[in-house]
């Protein structure tokens, strides 16, 4: 991402800190992670502290200081989805992919996330890849899906 | 755009859009929102339109992709209007029957109605069906009627009008005096009178003031506030500016998740187009009032749900909690007097200023009044939102418009208030839903999550899952909350592992009253709910693990091992193969066997078992049966005829 398209992003906002995690927020969805380069132009821009940005970039969940995989995999944790039986899900897809939550593999093929509640608790337990949902999983239809996946 | 300059100009627009609308013309309504999303309700409306153009019906059937209708259960729903004929789990290859059918025939389409599961009678009618019959949806229900990416829907179902009444025709005290003597209540979780909460900062000299939307509905399992952003965007809009105008506010703020994006994108075209038409902006509808709102994403922090680390997190810093020594009613956002309320309590202030506040005192108990949406969910047969007047006993929730658990299953406990709140029993089930009655519980009211527990699930795992939430949302701020909720998570897992210790009972407890007394916010204070009302009804599980090192609902995975009944193997080979673990010893003919060494218990042999075999079993607190004798293992099929 270069310094253009982050300027673009500050002057949005009319470069004001109050709405740093706004333009955060839009590098973390345009660019998928947050490089080092970006932040320290967001903060010469906005004239925020590094440690303060780093310090937001840690605390919430949808910022991430690593590049992503090609393919991300949300499972539903929501309590709904959990006394469904969404840990089996989860530790399916664990030793599926050799990953824990909050990690890439190695080849960027995929990134584990857990989510919270996607709000489709009917269709619990739920896991999303790349924004599609796969509802009422079990473990043997997750082996499926995953596998499918290049 | 006409942007509107006062009542009579609103009321002039609003009948000319009627007057262009024929009632008798068909009209598809489809849920869109994002629970229907999921189960494929984009596909079926790419479908309509094709449909559509393909038997000619162009022009003469409106589609209106509307919000949530609640029966998520049952989505993607289609409504086909003026008749309200309702169809069930539609796919795109039913559009071409429903509109050959019944948009040019006006013949019910049979297979695609709601099938009672009691007495198998087929309704056609959205209203007679159980799920909804009961309900009492005053906020919630215009949500399956209009688009919400159209204000000329909302205006049609005579949306503005309470705006239009407070601004031209009520004093601000007026307005303030009305939701007062509601007695309405913050339906995010706290239950304050949202009356008082706006006196205390109108009041306050301060001549800049804030009103929030707190759309950060965060507890897992709830998402009533997500489908009215969704569904009907123009009602929060207009419940926050009669909240600014009855305190003097000139500036509003929404916050809502960034994990809700078709929210987010209502949300901001409902401003946009709220501003062109005048009821957002300068001089609101020439009443010389002026109001404007911005849209503030959260970023993944479930303690941003708190109202000060709200506005902390608005002022573009970390969503750290801050002590109250003043409250932020008049010291919020930028130390200005700030109203904070949720979703749901903004939506239920036009309602009231429009049809006044005894006609809302009328619906509810004594302390709590109104309705409330809750989002029921877990072991229930009709996962959805049902809102209901406050005092509806939870019985009628859970089974008249629940219908009860799946699958033939046992109750056991109903989850209220998301990871604060607490587990209500079987023994309490008459208990009538109300903020003082569920507290009382020792449960609480909360955003109206509603979890439905079956005898399958393990109480003090659940405890456990909701203090392993709130560890990873706390934020560190203080001390009980950070190193206190570690600990409890860390003696919980130990008990769900077989590794519970005589006094961690009583550990816990000393840990909980620590939090409860000492945590700066409610996410610390409020965090050893769970498994306090776990224990106070469930102590004999609890008991069990630590004793006995079992689980009764054989649930927690170090505690149970899968066994093969050879009884009742029949030895066709579905769970050999789909074991991933391959553990499982057998062949045709042959029973099979868990080498349990092998196993890992991830229960997909439990699941595959066809269950007429039923052969899978699960068993706690006693050893695995020794396999039979190999030579016993060998079935002899029987001929045909025998």
């Amino acid at each position: 991402m270069d310094n253009d398209r982050i300027d673009q992003i500050v002057d949005k906002h009319q470069a004001e800190a109050s709405s740093l995690i706004q333009v955060m927020l839009e590098i973390q969805s345009e660019n998928n992670w947050l490089p080092k380069e970006a932040l320290e132009r967001v903060s010469e821009r906005l004239e925020v502290p590094l440690a303060r940005i780093l310090h937001i970039a840690t605390f919430y969940k949808a910022f991430s200081l690593v590049p992503k995989g090609r393919h991300g995999i949300h499972i539903c944790v929501g309590t709904a989805c959990h006394v469904r039986g969404a840990t089996r899900i989860l530790d399916t897809v664990q030793e599926l992919t050799g990953i824990q939550p909050g990690e890439t593999d190695l080849d960027l093929k995929f990134s584990l996330e857990t989510v919270n509640c996607l709000g489709c608790c009917a269709l619990g337990p739920v896991m999303e890849i790349d924004g599609k949902t796969h509802g009422k999983m079990t473990t043997a239809e997750t082996a499926d899906v995953i596998n499918n996946y290049e | 755009m006409p942007r509107i300059n006062s009542p009579a100009e609103l009321e002039e627009f609003r009948q000319g859009i009627l007057s262009k609308r024929d009632p008798n013309k068909p009209c598809i309504t489809l849920c869109s929102g994002s629970a229907c999303h999921a189960t494929g309700s984009g596909d079926v409306a790419d479908s309509l339109e094709k449909e559509i153009e393909k038997q000619g019906l162009s022009g003469e059937v409106d589609i209106r992709r509307t919000g949530c209708h609640g029966y998520c259960e049952r989505g993607p729903i289609i409504v086909t209007h003026p008749e309200e004929i309702s169809y069930f789990q539609i796919q795109p290859e039913d559009v071409p029957e429903i509109l050959s059918e019944t948009i040019k025939k006006k013949k019910v389409v049979e297979r695609l109605l709601y099938t009672d599961p009691g007495t198998k009678e087929k309704i056609v009618h959205e209203s007679e069906i159980p799920f909804y019959k009961h309900q009492e949806r005053l906020v919630f229900g215009s949500n399956g009627s209009i688009d919400p990416k159209s204000i000329d829907d909302y205006l049609a179902i005579d949306g503005y009008s309470a705006l239009a009444k407070a601004l031209c025709g009520m004093t601000d005290e007026q307005v303030l005096e009305e939701v007062k003597k509601s007695n309405l209540r913050g339906r995010g979780g706290g239950g304050f009178p949202a009356g008082r909460k706006w006196e205390g900062s109108r009041n306050d000299p301060e001549p800049i003031k804030y009103v929030i939307v707190n759309a950060d509905e965060g507890d897992p399992g709830a998402y009533m506030d997500r489908s009215l952003l969704e569904g009907n965007p123009h009602s929060i809009l207009e419940g926050l500016t009669l909240g600014a105008y009855a305190i003097g506010s000139h500036e509003g703020y929404i916050y809502v998740r960034q994990e809700y994006p078709l929210a987010v994108e209502n949300v901001l075209l409902a401003i946009k187009t709220a501003e062109e038409y005048g009821f957002l902006g300068k001089n609101i509808l020439g009443s010389g009032f002026d109001f404007i709102v911005k849209v503030h994403q959260g970023a993944g922090a479930f303690v941003c749900g708190e109202s000060t680390a709200l506005m902390t997190a608005l002022e573009g810093r970390v969503g750290e909690p801050r002590p109250k020594y003043t409250r932020s009613n008049i010291k919020g956002l930028w130390e200005k007097p700030t109203v904070l309320n949720n979703v749901e309590t903004w939506a239920n202030v036009p309602l009231i200023i429009n049809k006044g506040a005894d006609w809302f005192r009328q619906y509810g108990t004594e302390g709590s009044k109104g309705t409330k949406i809750f989002s029921l969910v877990g072991k229930i047969v009709n996962t959805g939102l049902v809102e209901v007047p406050m005092g509806t006993p939870l019985k009628d929730i859970i089974y008249k418009i629940g219908g009860g658990i799946p699958g033939g299953r046992k109750f056991k406990a109903v989850q209220t208030g998301g990871p604060s709140g607490g587990c209500i029993p079987e023994e309490l089930l008459d208990l009538e839903v109300g903020f003082d009655e569920l507290t009382k519980a020792g449960s609480m009211m909360g955003s109206g999550g509603m979890i439905v527990l079956d005898e399958d699930t393990c109480m003090v795992d659940v405890a456990r899952y909701f203090i392993e939430f709130l560890t990873d949302e706390s934020c560190g701020k203080c001390v009980p909350c950070r190193e206190g909720l570690r600990q409890m998570l860390k003696i919980l897992t130990n008990i769900t592992e077989g590794k519970g210790r005589e006094g961690d009972i009583e550990l816990l407890e000393e840990l909980s009253e620590t939090a409860k007394e000492g945590a700066l916010c409610a996410l610390g204070k409020s965090a050893p709910n769970p498994f306090l009302s776990t224990l106070r009804y469930f102590r004999d599980e609890y008991e069990a693990h630590i004793k006995d090192q079992t689980c009764p609902a054989l649930s927690c995975r170090d505690l149970i091992s899968f066994y093969i009944d050879p009884a009742k193997c029949k030895a066709c080979m579905i769970c050999a193969r789909k074991c991933p673990a391959k553990a499982i010893d057998g062949g045709k003919s042959k029973i099979h066997i868990v080498d349990q060494d092998k196993c890992t218990k991830c229960g997909t042999c439990f699941e595959v078992c066809p269950p007429r075999f039923g052969a899978v079993t699960k068993i706690s607190g006693e050893p695995v049966p020794s396999p039979i004798p190999e030579e016993e293992r060998i079935i002899k099929k029987r001929k045909k005829n025998e």
